[in-house]
């Protein structure tokens, strides 16, 4: 009997996450098969689901008219290359937080988040200054330090976390034994922490690839990522939804694989230390 | 005849000037129909000038965001910008545009509409190249309106389009008599209210700046509109933009639009709409006070002040706005897919005189005057908008209070309450009294 009820409850969990899964996945479901429609079917009332005569010319059209490799590999060095140098930094600083902390340690945790209350508006204006000043408009090098900046927050917060989950007498015995700060952090602490590293990354990555807002407003031509190749689909005056459509599942299609091959990265780490 | 168009332009743009070497020009544009066809016809630009082009294309509230922060602080990233006629006049007046003083004599400076060159311009000086012009009309069904046993006059006015749209609504069929903008923004439905409020003998401010929300011109609209829409529009109007009433139009659930007379090339293409064979056009309506109900607006080119690459920007202009280029479009595409309402002779022309919407088009640019857009005088210059800086922000505050009204979340006379002490604190904040 407990066997029966045990069965019956898994199979309404399982179901459940499934419904959820679907809920959530819908909409990018929707794009994807908006991309292969006509615009007249794109907006067809009531909506067509899967009868239609499936087409491949929104992408042809889209090809034709964008430089979409230039595109995503704007993507590919803005996202990779802000998390790299933001975990880069962000290490020694969680280190100092979980295992050398002071007085002011969990103030200053929390100050690093509250700068992400901020509207990015707000600072618009003094950045594009700076960047003029410092010749880093419309360049890669200026994305991967303003993504870097604005996720180092977020970086720093989950490794601390992660650090605090590693014994403190592991590192102290490293101490012991003679091995330097540097070779502690990297020998000892960081191959310990790397699930949590490579989750860390991957969630940034993931916040990096998406960001719309200083990625469209700190290009033009040189180093628009996929976000500036969308915003080149969307308009006020036309209705270009099937193009739009797949413009967006080209430009979600990278993060999407690899979210799909990280999955267990991603939900490890992001649970580490959720269950004690 | 694509051959002698190419040797036509080539010739055109030799005469203009001869680039002394070839320069890489940057444009930021929208995602329109007009500009992605110009797109396409770049590569003639480069043959002819030795000039390349790299486009940014954006969406349009992006966009604005985009070049008015590269062009106030003076970031150089744009050689060329596309701006509306709002835009235009204020950034020209701020000195951040270069004048379009020095056109060539092939360009004909002469043939712009003069509606259109007046919006583009400060103080008699033009500071932006129309590249397709608009203003609104009524497009309407023509069998629902036999079936409703009415007949639309070119220019009718708002009691029979109420009525009409009433004849119209068939709620079981999914067809509603009427389809307008309700969606909050200032470009959106807050500039349809304002052009339909001038035709009621409203205005914004007074000749001392003082708003005017609060009179009975205002009330009378909005009660007007929510009443119409009520009976005759779709569920939800209150967040329907260009785009949503486009769709229930192609779809063939909207008996009447009304809305830019660039959507006409829209409703009558066959391969995206459902009736493309059964729309009439007419006047935007009237309320027999002498001021109708259209607004007029422009996508134009400008250069910004400082660029490094003026000469071969003005080329550009010139060559993306000039007669020839109408006629290269025309050659390929056919003359209903030209970029319509920037210059006179586009409409003296025999062939695009054949276009169904061509001459209900021009009609409606000529009955909108920006500098005379209100039964009673006011301080402001434009139709739909007041070209004041403040506007956009404030107007789309107003809008969003009208939009809340239209979704029942407020009573008409408290979103014009509402919109006075905005528009009043806006403009006392902004020195203008």
């Amino acid at each position: 009997m407990a066997r029966a009820v045990t069965t019956r409850r898994k199979t309404i969990n399982t179901a459940l996450a499934w419904a959820i899964g679907l809920l959530i996945f819908f909409p990018i479901l929707w794009t994807i098969l908006t991309s292969f429609k006509t615009e007249g079917q794109a907006i067809a009332d009531p909506p067509i689901f899967f009868f239609f005569d499936w087409t491949l010319e929104n992408y042809a059209i889209v090809q034709e008219r964008s430089n979409y490799m230039r595109f995503l590999w704007n993507s590919v060095i803005i996202a990779i290359g802000s998390t790299l140098l933001g975990v880069a930094i962000a290490i020694p600083a969680a280190w100092s937080m979980a295992f050398v902390p002071s007085k002011r340690t969990k103030d200053i945790l929390l100050w690093m988040l509250s700068t992400k209350m901020l509207p990015a508006v707000g600072v618009l204006y003094p950045i594009y200054l700076i960047f003029i000043e410092l010749g880093l408009l419309d360049s890669r090098a200026g994305l991967v330090i303003v993504l870097m900046l604005i996720n180092l927050p977020i970086i720093v917060w989950m490794l601390y976390t992660y650090f605090k989950e590693i014994p403190g007498e592991i590192l102290e015995a490293a101490r012991m034994d003679g091995a330097s700060l540097r070779s502690e952090i990297l020998y000892v602490l960081t191959p310990m922490a790397i699930p949590g590293i490579a989750s860390t990354v991957l969630l940034n990555v993931i916040l990096a690839w998406n960001e719309a807002f200083w990625t469209l407003n700190l290009t033009a031509v040189n180093a628009a990522p996929l976000t500036a190749f969308i915003a080149s689909y969307s308009s006020p005056e036309g209705l270009f939804y099937a193009k739009l459509s797949a413009a967006s599942t080209m430009a979600i299609a990278p993060i999407l694989i690899l979210g799909w091959f990280s999955q267990k990265q991603l939900v490890r780490g992001l649970t580490f230390g959720a269950v004690k | 005849m694509r051959l002698g168009l190419s040797v036509c332009l080539a010739s055109t743009l030799a005469l203009a000037a001869a680039p002394a070497m070839a320069d890489t020009i940057t444009i930021a544009t929208v995602n329109n129909g007009d500009m992605i066809r110009m797109q396409g016809y770049t590569d003639e630009f480069t043959k002819q000038t030795g000039h390349d082009v790299e486009w940014v294309t954006l969406e349009e509230n992006v966009l604005r965001q985009r070049v008015t922060t590269d062009i106030t602080t003076k970031g150089g990233q744009f050689d060329i910008m596309t701006i509306g006629m709002y835009e235009a006049p204020i950034w020209g007046s701020n000195g951040w545009l270069v004048p379009l003083d020095d056109l060539s004599e092939e360009y004909d400076v002469d043939d712009i509409l003069p509606a259109m060159a007046g919006g583009l311009s400060h103080d008699g000086t033009l500071y932006a190249a129309p590249f397709y012009g608009e203003s609104s009309m009524i497009m309407y069904r023509t069998d629902l309106m036999e079936e409703a046993g009415l007949e639309m006059p070119d220019a009718p006015s708002w009691a029979f389009i109420a009525k009409a749209a009433r004849a119209m609504t068939d709620r079981e069929n999914d067809i509603n008599g009427i389809c307008l903008r309700g969606k909050a923004g200032w470009g959106e439905g807050g500039a349809f209210i304002t052009a339909m409020a001038n035709s009621f003998g409203a205005r914004v401010f007074d000749e001392e700046w003082n708003a005017q929300l609060d009179s009975r011109e205002w009330n009378d609209t909005l009660t007007f509109f929510v009443n119409m829409m009520e009976d005759s529009g779709p569920a939800g109007y209150a967040t329907n933009g260009f785009n949503e009433n486009l769709s229930l139009f192609q779809q063939g659930k909207c008996g009447m639009w009304i809305d830019a007379t660039v959507a006409a090339s829209f409703v009558t293409n066959p391969d995206d709409s459902t009736v493309a064979d059964k729309v009439g056009f007419a006047l935007a309506p009237d309320n027999g006070m002498g001021v109708r109900s259209n607004w007029l607006w422009a996508w134009a080119l400008a250069i910004p002040a400082g660029t490094q690459k003026e000469d071969a920007a003005k080329q550009f202009i010139e060559w993306a706005t000039s007669k020839d280029y109408i006629e290269l479009v025309a050659a390929n595409e056919g003359w209903a897919n030209v970029p319509p309402g920037a210059r006179t002779s586009l409409y003296e022309n025999a062939n695009y005189q054949e276009v169904p919407f061509a001459k209900m088009t021009l009609d409606s640019i000529l009955s909108a005057d920006p500098n005379n857009s209100t039964v009673d005088p006011t301080p402001y210059v434009g139709v739909q908008f007041a070209a004041i800086p403040e506007w956009a922000g404030f107007w789309t505050e107003v809008s969003q209070e009208f939009s809340a009204a239209y979704a029942g979340q407020q009573t008409v006379e408290e979103a014009l309450e509402k919109a006075q002490a905005i528009v009043n604190d806006a403009v006392e904040a902004a020195g203008y009294r």
